[in-house]
């Protein structure tokens, strides 16, 4: 199985509004990536912004098939680490939403492939593990 | 419960605290996992714990006959909202529950709201505290009655980092002015981001109407969950109590040009008929409606343009009792309610240009419903309502 590749976006990205679940298109018009498909790419952007139906819409996402392999992020995102979990907790598919160091974010190019476990081991080193049982 | 949990591992919480009310957004239908997600809560036996408004959903439910758009989407959406109800929230169906008495927090109070808007208003304009809580979790926090003790719940990031100050070239006028707010808004959402800034240069005494659109336009163009403005939310008396004392990170200046260009990226110019007009995004105050029939003087709008006003079920009820729903109507304007009119199909036509005074509204349109957006104030979208075609007011921007 080949590894996804990034999908780089110059500007934060709202998923509700911005992003078709039915399609997995990017569809906000004024975005610089408008009309690129998400699906199945390690999604690399510096934040979200707009609306907190985000978690929703990759919750639909997931369920439709379209969502992206993994979302990389610059820092945390409750809005999408909760609508991720959710979609795990219904449909079985989970969708790694970390945060990297601007560093190594860039060094993330548009089009490169991804090593998902990597990024997963460089999130865990970057956050601590929680007290929570 | 766990999805609470996770939020707190997420925000490095050390700890949860109660919350006194809740505003879940999670009830508008964006496709089956919505419906997935309540379905296992009503299964489980969920009920809320805490006093909990609802934001818009997909539907009119009191108007069936505006709803346009497929039948299975308006059934689903329906079915959503319904559910919603049957866990205990109260069927406000707003965007803006801050209208309503019993549903606004007071200040210092931690409350869990979602909902881009609604969270903007309730940690800068009343000082109340909430994180900026997306679907699912808004429900889990109203169901448990909890939240991590983490973010804009404490003091600490609540204060402002960075400073945006009016440029000179901003002329007195239009500080005065409606028009300024949308897209100084949008200006804010760039610059800030997530980031807690603090306006300054506008008049001190705001009405909470230009804040509203003010921190509808950032939730929009950027994450802001709070701003200040100096000497017009209660965490800002002066600039230095809204930085808390210490010194920003940045101070930037906002030149006209830059907010001529954020008005442009709403909607300029509009030459030629209009389809349409929608005000109130967010959900219009009775404040505003009053204006609306005040502006329109007993005119009627033009036959050729359909004149939408989104509000919520209980600000209309209020209209109804003071008549000033009445007159609106008398003036051929629709007044919709539980929803919005850049959520769903509700305006008959959006081949031709629709007016706006809402930034929020010009911003997800197009995407949304595919319309053209002329963007302007309050009382240009008036007159153009009236004209059937667009009047703008030659002064407002100094000729920019």
């Amino acid at each position: 199985m080949p590894s996804p590749t990034a999908l780089v976006l110059a500007e934060p990205l709202s998923l509700w509004g911005g992003l078709d679940p039915a399609t997995g298109v990017i569809v906000e018009p004024r975005h610089p990536q408008h009309g690129a498909v998400v699906t199945g790419r390690v999604l690399v952007m510096p934040s979200t912004r707009g609306s907190s139906s985000s978690a929703s819409v990759l919750a639909e996402a997931v369920r439709a098939g379209t969502a992206p392999a993994a979302i990389v992020l610059g820092e945390p995102d409750l809005i999408l680490a909760i609508g991720a979990e959710v979609a795990a907790e219904l449909y079985g598919v989970r969708v790694p939403v970390v945060v990297l160091a601007p560093a190594d974010r860039d060094r993330l190019r548009d089009g490169d492939p991804v090593d998902l476990r990597a990024l997963e081991g460089a999130t865990a080193r970057a956050t601590a593990p929680s007290p929570c049982p | 419960m766990r999805l609470v949990v996770r939020a707190a591992e997420i925000t490095r919480a050390d700890r949860l605290i109660d919350i006194t009310r809740a505003h879940v957004d999670s009830c508008l239908y964006h496709g089956e996992a919505t419906l997935d997600f309540v379905d296992r809560l009503v299964e489980g036996g969920a009920t809320v714990t805490v006093p909990t408004s609802l934001n818009v959903g997909a539907v009119d439910l009191l108007h069936p006959e505006l709803n346009r758009g497929d039948r299975r989407t308006r059934e689903r959406g329906r079915l959503l909202m319904d559910r919603y109800r049957a866990l205990g929230a109260r069927p406000t169906y707003t965007c803006a529950p801050y209208q309503l008495p019993d549903a606004r927090p007071a200040f210092g109070e931690q409350v869990a709201w979602g909902e881009s808007n609604a969270i903007a208003f309730c940690n800068s304009v009343l000082g109340a505290r909430t994180n900026r809580y997306g679907d699912f979790l808004d429900v889990a926090a109203a169901i448990t009655g909890r939240v991590p003790d983490a973010g804009l719940h404490r003091d600490e990031a609540r204060r402002a980092t960075l400073v945006l100050r009016l440029a000179d070239d901003v002329p007195a006028a239009l500080r005065e002015s409606d028009a300024i707010f949308g897209p100084l808004g949008i200006a804010l959402g760039r610059r800030a981001g997530s980031a807690v800034a603090v306006i300054d240069g506008l008049p001190p005494g705001q009405p909470e109407d230009r804040l509203k659109a003010l921190g509808a336009a950032a939730a929009s163009s950027g994450a802001v969950a709070m701003f200040h403005v100096v000497g017009s939310t209660p965490e800002a008396p002066s600039l230095d109590a809204a930085l808390g004392g210490r010194p920003p990170a940045a101070v930037e200046h906002v030149t006209l040009a830059a907010l001529r260009d954020a008005r442009d990226a709403l909607g300029g110019g509009g030459e030629g008929p209009l389809g349409a007009v929608s005000l109130g995004t967010p959900h219009a105050s009775l404040d505003e409606l009053e204006r609306y029939a005040a502006m329109l003087g007993g005119r009627r709008v033009h036959a050729e343009c359909e004149v939408l006003v989104s509000t919520g079920r209980d600000v209309l009820a209020e209209a109804e009792r003071r008549g000033v729903a009445a007159r609106l109507r008398a003036s051929g304007v629709e007044l919709l309610v539980d929803t919005c009119s850049y959520l769903v199909p509700i305006l008959a036509n959006t081949d031709r240009p629709v007016m706006t005074d809402s930034a929020k509204w010009a911003w997800y349109a197009p995407a949304n419903i595919g319309a053209r957006v002329v963007y302007g104030t309050t009382a240009e979208c008036i007159r153009s309502a009236v004209a059937g075609r667009v009047r703008r007011d030659p002064d407002l921007w100094g000729g920019v």
